[in-house]
């Protein structure tokens, strides 16, 4: 009769089995000359530079920040709206906020690019695709976080409101200078993967129509896709993606750290 | 020895008349009547549920009284026209559980409000803010972030984070409630020096000794209502009502 540390160490083994087993008939499976040709083209990597980054991965930045910046600040106002103690302020943001997080995303951006115009004939939203991207993006990644924002503001001890108050400060002052700064800090976490998120859906500026100096990542690794027949822009485009993401975690995670050191 | 009220009196720090506070159903204050005098330290006590910390709530407007009237320094706080934040930067109010800012440093927690609240300038505040640290002890951790004090610590924080505002009142909700044994004489060791100083001071407490000691009245509060009030060592001593004896021998 095996013992509990026995039996626990034999059902480790067979995990590393399994995975060894799987690792080992895909390498068998697949076909590596195919694969490099296919997905790890040099000549048609090399291509891609500079502008990948000069154009593209820069173009992907700039949109995913705006939208970014645009969507905090109107999630921080529905948010408020949505702790108002005014009816109509809670029903309309809650309202704007339901519309935009059960809409896909890609409708909102048709809305924005062909609605708009169609609707406000002569008129359109400024700065052109930033411009369009900015709302666009901004609006869904705005009703999402408004929801967080409210669960973070929600999530500061009340005592915190009643000693600012207790000091003489408005309840706007007391809600700038001692609740949002702590909400911000506990929904940390969720605002990164929104970030994350936004970055990736930055994707869908392509039905906008850009041209070639307005191109983000995505669309630059189709263009370059289909002139090359080869999957290898999609691996380059992939790899630039991560590396917007992976030192957006890094920061963030120091960030965390440095909050929790504050505790 | 009951006080008299008087009704006529706008010099008190703190008049109450006629106070209800009922939350839902449920009636906390059913009618309270009383007064602070400046300079007074006046220490409320009863058992859980009596409605003292909502009666001390009331006094800066954190609960809004249902029916009844509070002058503050003879302003009346409950007027719907009553410019209720000017009225508690003149209150200053100390809670059971620190309320400390904790995203703020100790010196930051000082300041913030001076500068927000009384347009103080960043030198002012933090010369006043430094000055208050160094009379509750504590002028070396002015750089800590509240996690990294005891409770006792804390609280003094708390304490000379409501005296940089220059209150002409400190209202005490609970302070020594949440503290470990050992580290409340040093709370109550700062409250007594306000006292000596002339501060006017509402305390709700379980420190029976801090009442008998420093206080100028002591309430008695049970299901609502003030059931005795007077010196705190005659009420200590000789307590006139039943459900006041009764309390008194179950915590002394």
């Amino acid at each position: 009769m095996a013992s509990p540390r026995q039996r626990a160490a034999r059902a480790r083994y067979i995990q590393y089995a399994v995975l060894v087993a799987v690792v080992v008939a895909a390498a068998f499976l697949m076909d590596w000359a195919q694969i490099q040709r296919a997905f790890f083209n040099i000549e048609v990597a090399r291509d891609m530079f500079p502008r990948v980054l000069t154009i593209a991965l820069k173009n992907t930045v700039i949109y995913t920040a705006c939208a970014f910046a645009f969507g905090l600040a109107l999630g921080v106002v529905l948010a408020l709206m949505r702790l108002s103690s005014v009816g109509p302020y809670r029903w309309i943001a809650t309202g704007i906020i339901e519309f935009f997080r059960g809409v896909p995303a890609l409708v909102v951006f048709l809305a924005i690019g062909t609605g708009v115009p169609t609707a406000f004939p002569g008129r359109e939203i400024p700065g052109d695709v930033l411009g369009q991207v900015t709302v666009a993006l901004g609006l869904v990644g705005g009703a999402y976080m408004a929801e967080t924002i409210r669960a973070g503001i929600q999530a500061v001890p009340k005592g915190q409101l009643e000693a600012a108050r207790s000091l003489g400060m408005s309840h706007g002052r007391a809600m700038v200078s001692v609740v949002i700064p702590q909400a911000f800090r506990i929904i940390l976490p969720p605002l990164t993967n929104e970030l994350i998120l936004l970055t990736k859906d930055s994707s869908l500026v392509y039905v906008l129509g850009v041209y070639l100096e307005t191109q983000e990542l995505t669309k630059f690794g189709r263009e370059t896709m289909n002139t090359t027949s080869s999957l290898t822009a999609l691996v380059v485009v992939g790899f630039c993606y991560l590396l917007i993401t992976i030192p957006l975690a890094i920061i963030v995670r120091r960030m965390e750290h440095r909050a929790e050191r504050a505790r | 020895m009951t006080t008299e009220i008087r009704p006529d009196r706008g010099a008190a720090a703190i008049d109450v008349r006629d106070l209800h506070k009922q939350f839902g159903d449920n009636e906390v204050l059913k009618g309270i009547d009383f007064h602070i005098d400046n300079g007074q330290v006046v220490c409320v006590i009863g058992p859980s549920g009596s409605g003292k910390s909502t009666l001390l709530r009331c006094v800066n407007m954190l609960e809004t009284p249902t029916k009844g009237q509070i002058f503050v320094e003879g302003e009346e706080i409950t007027d719907p026209d009553a410019d209720v934040d000017r009225l508690r930067s003149r209150i200053g109010m100390v809670f059971q559980q620190f309320n400390l800012f904790p995203h703020m440093t100790v010196l930051r927690n000082l300041c913030i409000a001076q500068e927000k609240v009384k347009g103080r300038s960043r030198a002012e505040a933090v010369e006043v803010a430094r000055r208050n640290l160094a009379k509750v002890g504590l002028a070396e951790r002015e750089s800590a972030y509240p996690a990294h004090l005891s409770g006792g610590q804390q609280q003094r924080v708390a304490i000379a984070r409501s005296l940089s505002m220059d209150p002409d009142m400190m209202l005490f909700d609970e302070p020594t409630s949440a503290l470990d044994p050992e580290l409340v004489g040093d709370v109550l060791a700062v409250m007594k020096d306000l006292a000596s100083e002339g501060m006017t001071m509402m305390v709700v407490t379980h420190e029976i000794g801090f009442a008998r000691e420093v206080g100028d009245k002591l309430v008695f509060m049970d299901d609502g209502v003030i059931v005795e009030e007077g010196d705190p060592r005659q009420v200590l001593a000789n307590p006139q009502h039943e459900r006041t004896q009764a309390f008194l021998s179950k915590v002394l």
